[in-house]
C-alpha cells in the first residue's frame, strides 16, 4: 500500500508542498486560519493560492512544451507584453458622465483582453512555427522572442509604466467570486479544460509520443509539427492569460520588469512537480503543485525573516536536487553507493 | 564511458549536423555575411552620422563592450562542444560583487583580490562542466539553475551596489593606451583582443579545440576517437566560467562598482553575439573569430541607436532579435542544403 502510494508520480511534489506548508505554519502560527471578511475568505493560505495563480498558468502551458521535448524561455517577455498591450489599450481616464465622475476606457475592456490574448496566441505560434517549421533548437527558438519581446512590450508602453484607471479590469486578478480570489476560478477553468482536452482525446497521447521519439511519433502517423506549433501558441496563450492576471493585480504594467525570471519558475514548477526535462511523462496536477509549491517557498521564507534575496539561493538548491535525483546515472551511482539503503528515495 | 553509453550509440546516417569538407564552407559563409554586414553598418553610420567615421568610435566599440567579447570567447567553446551556458551574467555579477567586497569591505589589494575571483569563476564553471558530463543532465538546465546560484550568492553578500573606490583599482579602470594621438584603448579592451587571441589559437592550433569541434560534431564519435570527451566537457565550462569572471573584472573595471544586478539578461547578448558571428547552435562549427565581429555588430547597433538620437534604447533588443532570427534561419538553410545531399 505505501509502496503504490510512493510510487505514484505526485507523492513526491505533494510530500514537498506538505512539508513548506507545515514549515510555514511552525513559524506562523496562524498559518492556516481563515477569516470571512466583507464576504471574502483571507488568510496566508489564499494569499499563497491567489499570488501562485500566474505562475500556475503559465506552469500548465510550459508543461506541455517540455512534455514534447521542447522548452519556451519567452514565456516572461509574452508576459509582459499582453501586460503592455491591455494595459495600454485599457489605460482609463476621468470622464463626467451625467454628472457622475466614472472611470472610462481607451477601447471596449473585452476588445482590449481579447486582442492582449490574440498577441500573446501569436507570440506563441510564433514559437511553434519557428521550433517546428524551421526546425530551430526550442532554446534558441524562443530565446529571439525573449530578447525582442521586452523590447516590444516597453515599445506598447513607450518605456515607462502604464498605470490603469479603470476599476472593471481590477476584478480578473484582484476580484473575489464566491468568497474565493477569482484568479482561482481561472486556474481552475483553464486545467480543467486542458485535462479534459488531454484525456478525453488522443492529444494527450500524442504529445507524450512526441516527447518520447518525435521521429517515431512522425513515422505513426502523429502530425507532430501541427500539434508542436499548437503546444507552443497555448503556451503563448497561457503566458497572456498571466500578464493579464498580474497587470490586473498590480493595476499597471511595466514592459521592463512584468515576469521578469517567470520562465525559470515556470520551469522549475513543471520539473519539481515531476515532468522529465527530457519530455515525454508529464503532469498538469503535478506542475500546479509545482507552482504551489515556489510561492510556498517565497512566502516561508518572509515568514521565517530571512532575507528575501536568499530565494534564489534555495531556488537553485531545489533545481540542482530535482535535477539530480532525475539523473538515472546519477541514482544508479547513488544507489550503488547506499546499496539498497533507501528504495523509494529515487522514484 | 560506461558501455550502455556505446550502446546508445546511434547507427543512424548523419542528420546534417556532423562538419563534413562541404561543410567548411557553409561554416564560412557566415562568416563571410558578418563581416560584411559589420562593414555596411559601419559604412551606412559613417555616411549618415557626422562624427561616426572616427578612429576613437570604433576604438569604443571594443572598450564599451570588451567583458561581452571575452565572455563571449567562452561562450563559443561551450556551443562549439554542442552546450549552453545561461550563467555568464550572473557570474560577472557575482565577480564584481566579491571583486567589491574583498576591495572595499575586507582591504584586499587589487593584485589579491582579482586572481582570486578568477579562481572562483573557473570553479564555478568547472562545478556546472562536471553536474552536466557526469550526471548527463542537460547544459541549459545546469547552467540556468547556476544563474540562480549566483545571482542568489550576489543578494546574499549585498542586496545594494558597492562603489570601488580603492585607488589601485581605479587607476587600474582609468589606464588609456594611446595608440596614436586622439585615439586610446582602455586595459579592458586590451585584455578583450588578447582574450580573443588566445580563442583563436586554443581553438584551430590546440588538441583542446580540435577535441571541442570533434565533441560538437559528434559525442559519440569523438568518444569512439578515443578524444577525452568527459575532460574537454568540464574544460570547456571551466573556460567558461573563466571567461565569466575575468568579463566580470573588466566589468567592475567600467562600472567602478559591484551590483547584483549587473549584467542582467547579458547571456542572451552573448549567444547572440556568438550565433550573429557565425557559429552553429548545433555545435561543432564556427570561429572565434566570427564571435569578436558579432559582438562588434550587436555594438554598431548601439552605437548607430544612439546617434540617430531619434530612436528609443528598446529598439537595440528588437534589432538583435530580429538580427538572431535572421541568422538562425540562414544556419538552417544551409543544415537543410547539406542534409539533402547524398552522404
Amino acid at each position: 500500500m505505501m509502496k503504490k502510494l510512493m510510487a505514484h508520480r505526485l507523492f513526491w511534489p505533494l510530500v514537498t508542498l506538505l512539508l513548506m506548508l507545515a514549515v510555514n505554519a511552525s513559524f506562523n502560527p496562524g498559518f492556516w486560519q481563515l477569516r470571512w471578511r466583507d464576504g471574502h475568505l483571507y488568510g496566508s493560505v489564499i494569499d499563497i493560492l491567489n499570488r501562485a495563480a500566474p505562475l500556475a498558468i503559465v506552469s500548465l502551458g510550459m508543461t506541455l512544451v517540455i512534455a514534447t521535448r521542447g522548452i519556451d524561455i519567452s514565456v516572461g517577455a509574452v508576459v509582459a507584453i499582453s501586460a503592455a498591450v491591455a494595459a495600454w489599450m485599457i489605460g482609463g481616464q476621468l470622464v463626467m458622465q451625467d454628472g457622475v465622475q466614472v472611470y472610462a476606457s481607451r477601447f471596449p475592456m473585452g476588445l482590449a483582453l481579447a486582442c492582449a490574448l490574440g498577441v500573446a496566441l501569436l507570440a506563441g505560434l510564433w514559437n511553434g512555427l519557428l521550433v517546428a517549421g524551421v526546425g530551430i533548437q526550442p532554446i534558441i527558438a524562443t530565446l529571439i522572442l525573449m530578447v525582442a519581446g521586452r523590447g516590444i512590450a516597453q515599445l506598447v508602453t513607450e518605456g515607462q509604466i502604464i498605470t490603469v484607471y479603470y476599476p472593471p479590469f481590477f476584478f480578473i486578478g484582484g476580484g473575489f467570486l464566491f468568497g474565493l480570489p477569482f484568479s482561482l476560478f481561472i486556474v481552475g477553468a483553464l486545467w480543467l479544460a486542458l485535462q479534459q482536452a488531454l484525456s478525453r482525446t488522443a492529444l494527450g497521447l500524442f504529445i507524450q509520443a512526441i516527447g518520447v521519439n518525435p521521429a517515431a511519433a512522425r513515422m505513426a502517423g502523429v502530425r507532430q509539427r501541427l500539434i508542436t506549433v499548437c503546444v507552443y501558441g497555448f503556451c503563448g496563450l497561457a503566458a497572456g492569460v498571466a500578464g493579464l492576471l498580474l497587470s490586473s493585480n498590480v493595476k499597471s504594467a511595466d514592459g521592463n520588469n512584468a515576469g521578469l525570471l517567470m520562465e525559470l519558475d515556470a520551469i522549475l514548477a513543471v520539473t519539481l512537480g515531476g515532468t522529465l526535462l527530457t519530455g515525454g511523462r508529464f503532469s498538469l496536477a503535478g506542475s500546479v503543485i509545482g507552482a504551489l509549491v515556489i510561492q510556498t517557498l517565497t512566502s516561508t521564507i518572509y515568514s521565517i525573516g530571512v532575507p528575501p534575496e536568499v530565494n534564489l539561493v534555495v531556488k537553485a538548491a531545489v533545481v540542482f536536487v530535482v535535477m539530480l535525483l532525475q539523473s538515472p546515472e546519477f541514482r544508479r551511482q547513488a544507489h550503488a553507493l547506499v546499496f539498497r539503503a533507501a528504495p523509494g528515495a529515487a522514484a | 564511458m560506461t558501455p550502455a553509453k556505446i550502446i546508445a550509440m546511434p547507427s543512424l546516417p548523419p542528420t546534417g549536423t556532423t562538419p563534413s569538407r562541404r561543410g567548411l564552407s557553409a561554416a564560412q559563409l557566415p562568416l563571410a555575411l558578418t563581416v560584411l554586414l559589420f562593414a555596411a553598418m559601419a559604412a551606412y553610420g559613417s555616411f549618415a552620422y557626422e562624427g561616426f567615421f572616427s578612429a576613437q568610435v570604433f576604438l569604443n566599440l571594443l572598450i564599451d563592450n570588451a567583458f561581452l567579447a571575452i565572455v563571449a570567447v567562452g561562450m563559443t567553446f561551450v556551443i562549439l562542444s554542442g552546450g549552453i551556458d545561461l550563467s555568464v551574467g550572473s557570474v560577472i555579477a557575482l565577480t564584481t560583487m566579491v571583486l567589491a567586497t574583498l576591495v572595499e569591505r575586507h582591504g584586499w589589494t587589487a593584485a589579491g583580490a582579482i586572481p582570486a575571483v578568477l579562481v572562483l569563476g573557473t570553479l564555478f564553471g568547472a562545478f556546472q562542466g562536471l553536474l552536466i558530463q557526469r550526471f548527463r543532465l542537460q547544459p541549459f538546465i545546469v547552467t540556468l539553475a547556476g544563474m540562480f546560484l549566483a545571482r542568489g550568492l550576489c543578494y546574499l553578500i549585498s542586496i545594494d551596489s558597492i562603489s570601488i573606490g580603492n585607488e589601485g583599482f581605479s587607476e587600474l579602470a582609468q589606464q588609456r593606451f594611446e595608440l596614436w594621438e586622439g585615439a586610446s584603448l582602455s586595459i579592458g579592451a586590451l585584455i578583450a583582443l588578447v582574450v580573443v587571441a588566445i580563442g583563436i589559437y586554443l581553438a584551430h592550433g590546440t588538441a583542446f579545440g580540435r577535441t571541442v569541434y570533434a565533441i560538437g560534431g559528434n559525442e559519440q564519435s569523438a568518444l569512439l576517437m578515443g578524444l577525452p570527451v568527459a575532460r574537454t566537457t568540464v574544460l570547456v565550462y571551466a573556460l567558461s566560467g573563466f571567461c565569466s569572471a575575468l568579463a566580470g573584472v573588466v566589468f567592475a573595471f567600467y562600472m567602478l562598482s559591484g551590483y547584483g544586478l549587473h549584467a542582467m539578461g547579458l547571456e542572451l547578448d552573448t549567444i547572440a553575439a556568438v550565433v550573429i558571428g557565425g557559429t552553429l547552435l548545433t555545435g561543432g562549427v564556427g570561429y572565434v573569430a566570427g564571435t569578436l565581429f558579432g559582438v562588434l555588430i550587436l555594438g554598431v547597433i548601439q552605437t548607430l541607436i544612439s546617434f540617430d538620437g531619434t530612436l528609443s534604447s528598446w529598439w537595440t533588443r528588437i534589432v538583435i532579435g530580429a538580427l538572431l532570427f535572421a541568422f538562425c534561419l540562414l544556419q538552417r538553410l544551409f543544415e537543410a542544403g547539406r542534409g539533402r545531399a547524398p552522404p
